[in-house]
């Protein structure tokens, strides 16, 4: 396991950073709309934050602790605008429906929290791991609600163009609900009081 | 002035921020739990939009378009949001002790606070606003975000004494009361 496997597998289910830290959530229920939206979501999450574990973690010893939020944050809103540059060239598709969410992950809690809390004061190999374990618990919640979501509102399985057919009885009456806003906070409410209920998450 | 009442109405309650955007949730569910603080954050909370939006569209339309650097807009604007929020607090501190000791801690999170980036990228970089427009749709925005606060923190306060059960208790029910609030809000959907 060593280290570099615990400071992984921590942001998976331990402090998972939607479900258990409730960060992060505009973007969570704002995108879930489908399961596209989720993985570009995640890809660029991905990208900001390892850049931005790596890079503070590689300076933290020559940051002084006063103005460490600002010098954050600027780093943070570099690396958003180069994903920004990117999906707008590469993924002009996922770039039009993640909208203004995509320059929102400058504001990101998750990210920002990661900075503060591991990458200021930990080597780069475990900032990376903390990285990558809060991306793929991230990646987990924000698939889980859009499967449920793209499911029960639209009736479609259809994964970037590849189509696994209509569902039976949904596909012809989907219950549009659970695409528009209201549907995302019905979702996230019933699947955290489950996770209380079986026990993964404690309650209040 | 049509133009001007359809953009105010849907701020506040067509798009309504919260509800519909999904813009400014931690706050939302951070601090309504009482309706005193709500308010307080809801009023910092417009009062900051408005400025930053006022703010933004002078060096969106000013600097960066004449320089050729709009690409630049994202680090521009969270480092615009950050000052101004600075400078706010400073303000506050000199002329008017008893409001900033009711902000509290609400003024230095608004930085964070993404429905301030959502309000300046959206008149900015998604609508094309005019100078006029983009304050009136700050105004209605936080004004929006005000309101949906102060409903969710009353609700809130009563389901205190409410007996829900353990496991949907604090987080859980709070997202399915933000449920019931944002399926009554979309009937102002064919409203303008």
């Amino acid at each position: 396991m060593g280290k570099f496997g615990k400071e992984f597998l921590k942001g998976l289910i331990l402090s998972n950073p939607v479900f258990v830290l409730a960060l992060g959530l505009c973007p969570v229920l704002a995108i879930s709309t489908s399961i596209d939206n989720a993985l570009g979501m995640t890809l660029a999450v991905l990208i900001v934050l390892i850049g931005s574990n790596i890079i503070i973690a590689a300076i933290r010893k020559y940051v002084p602790g006063i103005t460490r939020i600002p010098i954050f944050i600027v780093i943070i809103a570099t690396l958003v605008t180069v994903v920004n540059l990117i999906f707008h060239a590469r993924f002009p598709d996922l770039y039009e429906s993640l909208g203004i969410f995509l320059p929102l992950v400058v504001v990101n809690c998750i990210i920002l929290g990661r900075a503060e809390a591991f990458a200021s004061k930990n080597p780069i190999l475990n900032s990376i791991a903390d990285a990558l374990g809060i991306t793929v618990g991230f990646m987990l919640a924000l698939l889980m609600i859009s499967f449920i979501r793209q499911i029960l509102g639209t009736g479609n399985l259809s994964v970037f163009g590849y189509d696994f057919g209509n569902l039976p009885v949904l596909g012809e009456n989907p219950i549009v609900m659970f695409i528009l806003p209201p549907g995302a906070f019905l979702i996230i409410g019933l699947l955290l009081a489950l996770f209380r209920r079986t026990g993964v998450m404690k309650g209040e | 002035m049509n133009e001007i009442i359809a953009i105010f109405l849907g701020m506040v309650l067509i798009n309504n921020f919260i509800l519909v955007r999904f813009l400014g949730l931690c706050p939302y569910f951070g601090v309504s739990k009482k309706l005193g603080p709500a308010i307080s954050m809801g009023i910092a909370v417009t009062f900051v939009m408005t400025i930053a939006s006022i703010a933004t569209w002078l060096i969106y339309h000013y600097i960066l378009i004449p320089f050729d650097i709009e690409y630049m807009y994202i680090v521009i604007f969270i480092l615009v949001i950050a000052t101004l929020v600075q400078i706010i607090e400073l303000f506050i501190k000199k002329t008017n002790i008893a409001l900033y000791f009711a902000f509290g801690i609400y003024l230095p999170l608004i930085t964070t606070n993404c429905a301030v980036l959502g309000i300046t990228l959206l008149v900015n970089t998604v609508e094309d606003y005019s100078f006029s427009h983009s304050i009136v749709a700050a105004l209605g925005a936080g004004l929006g975000f005000t309101l949906v606060l102060a409903m969710m923190s009353g609700i809130r306060e009563k389901l205190e004494l409410a007996n829900t059960p353990k496991s949907m208790r604090g987080l859980p029910i709070a997202f399915i009361v933000a449920t019931l609030l944002g399926l009554a809000f979309s009937g102002f959907g064919g409203m303008v």
